[in-house]
């Protein structure tokens, strides 16, 4: 069985290149929402977040996962909303 | 159960992987975004499944606070304060990732679990200050410029030696809460002070440098609480992030380094003499020109963002081309505040963006060009980074609009550009200035083509 640390940074190390390799292919002209679209996607925390605030113990832990809920739910919903509203804007030339 | 919740996670990163490959192409990118947040819907609802948790009353109000804020700010927000928007949500991802790393801790964890919690919440918590200054000089409710002070490398390099001091020592004894109070003041202090040197001009820098922090926190983060999808979604980020600073400061020709510790912009510059005089243009006589060009450029700079002169430039470039010209957009990569925000702005005002050029396509092209016109741009398209070795901009790559045969500068008067540099395309034979707010300059086009 392979140690959880090892398996972790494994999918750390073939995440990076991917997302390398991804980012660039990305043009010049839609590098703002590529931001916000990144931005969204960070929210991810929210999923680690969630497991914090959800265990019914009312102690700090709680509350810290709580809040970083709320925050990251902001980025989530406001980051695929506002960059939904930017490449809705990107047209190509008709004709 | 837990088993489908980890395949779940898997789905929710390939959605992710594929959503980001789709955004490779404007025709695409909106379908890319509604799968990535396809990947993220999946990936909430599967931790909502976990049977760890039996309370949802938090995490339905977190889910509606946040989702509230979010909302509205996304509907809201002006496509000129894009950057400002961006550096806040890049403080909110760090802050986020700062509170789960905190409430994760355990003091029974392993080692490698806290040298991940302590990473979470560094990386966090200068996300986060770093992100909140960068939102400060990015909507100028703070000055923009660079910050220097005497001193200033001494006092960083105490709050670095403090940062790995107290969490080498909260990583020995993590029961003891005053080494992690230690760690999150110092890292929200060293956010603070890693940004205040850094001028308005390099905050493409700076954004795109924090947009990958907040990745690598999240990243932190899900390893903190041991979960993939954080992982592989944090480096996304961060990956992404890193290319664009990587980009940006290609574009003007520096080192990383040099970006973030030289306080660009901040120095005296020397005035270099520059020969030639001053040409005014009159309106009128612009229009006379561009009546008869057949192939005119536009060079959009921050300035046309801060006149919103997006939706003027449209109409004067509808004008044109009813007239037989030929009109295309250079833009350069750090033009405005953050990486593509020319783009976005001329998208919304509903120019095609097969129209807007990179600088590598416009630049042979320029020969051919009639009239360029540069609007609120300053040092993008300065000749001084081609000809003076002297100048602080020498080497970065700039739109060369001085080689096309007339050269409008639309400008609100003879002040340097952000960089403090003299800029010798105003002094040039083929230069003509058309002084006043551009946005007015523009509107007084239009009224003599109508």
């Amino acid at each position: 069985m392979i140690p959880a640390e090892v398996f972790l940074t494994f999918i750390l190390m073939l995440s990076i290149f991917l997302g390398f390799e991804l980012i660039t292919k990305v043009p010049a002209t839609l590098h703002t929402p590529l931001m916000s679209g990144a931005n969204a996607i960070s929210g991810i925390t929210v999923v680690g977040a969630i497991s914090l605030a959800g265990t019914g113990e009312h102690d700090l832990a709680n509350w810290l996962g709580a809040l970083a809920v709320a925050l990251a739910s902001i980025n989530v919903v406001g980051g695929y909303l506002v960059t939904d509203r930017m490449l809705a804007m990107f047209k190509k030339k008709e004709g | 159960m837990d088993i489908m919740i980890q395949f779940a996670y898997v789905v929710s990163g390939a959605l992710f992987i594929y959503g980001l490959k789709q955004l490779g192409s404007p025709a695409t990118a909106r379908r890319g975004n509604m799968i990535s947040s396809l990947g993220m819907l999946v990936a909430v609802v599967a931790a909502l499944l976990d049977q760890g948790i039996v309370d949802f009353q938090w995490i339905v109000i977190g889910f509606v606070v946040g989702g509230a804020i979010g909302g509205v700010a996304a509907r809201m927000v002006q496509m000129t304060a894009m950057p400002e928007m961006v550096a806040l949500f890049n403080g909110f991802g760090g802050m986020a990732s700062l509170l789960v790393g905190w409430a994760a801790l355990n003091p029974a964890s392993e080692t490698f679990t806290l040298v991940t919690i302590i990473l979470s919440i560094l990386i966090g918590g200068v996300t986060f200050t770093g992100s909140m200054v960068a939102y400060g000089k990015l909507s100028e409710k703070i000055d923009s410029g660079a910050m220097l002070f005497n001193g200033q490398q001494v006092v960083n390099s105490l709050i670095v030696l403090g940062i790995l001091g107290s969490s080498v020592l909260f990583c020995m004894y993590p029961g003891a809460g005053f080494w992690l109070f230690l760690v999150i003041v110092l890292s929200l202090a060293f956010g603070v002070m890693v940004v205040i040197p850094i001028g308005g001009a390099d905050m493409p820098v700076v954004i795109s440098l924090l947009n990958s922090y907040s990745g690598l926190a999240a990243c932190a983060a899900g390893f903190a609480v041991d979960n993939n999808i954080l992982i592989v979604a944090g480096s996304l980020v961060g990956a992404s992030g890193i290319i664009l600073t990587q980009i940006m400061c290609k574009a003007m020709n520096r080192s990383l380094g040099n970006v973030l510790f030289s306080g660009f912009g901040s120095g005296t510059v020397e005035a270099t003499a520059v020969d030639g005089e001053i040409k005014p243009i009159t309106v009128e006589d612009a229009y006379y020109v561009l009546e008869a060009a057949s192939n005119v450029a536009i060079v959009p700079g921050y300035g046309m963002a801060v006149a919103q002169a997006q939706h003027v430039v449209k109409e004067l470039c509808e004008l044109l081309e009813q007239n037989g010209t030929e009109v295309n957009f250079g833009i350069h990569p750090v033009a405005g505040r953050m990486p593509g925000h020319m783009n976005v702005l001329l998208a919304e005002a509903d120019v095609p963006y097969d129209q807007l050029l990179e600088m590598d396509d416009i630049n042979p092209r320029m020969e051919n060009v009639d009239v360029a016109i540069v609007i609120g741009a300053n040092d993008v398209v300065n000749p001084a980074a081609r000809e003076q070795q002297s100048s602080p901009i020498y080497g970065m790559p700039v739109i060369n609009v001085d080689s096309a045969r007339t050269v409008f500068v639309l400008k609100r008067s003879m002040a340097s550009g952000f960089a403090g540099i003299e800029n010798p395309l105003f002094y040039k034979d083929n230069t003509r200035m058309l002084f006043g707010d551009a946005k007015e300059s523009i509107g007084g086009l239009i009224r003599e083509f109508n």
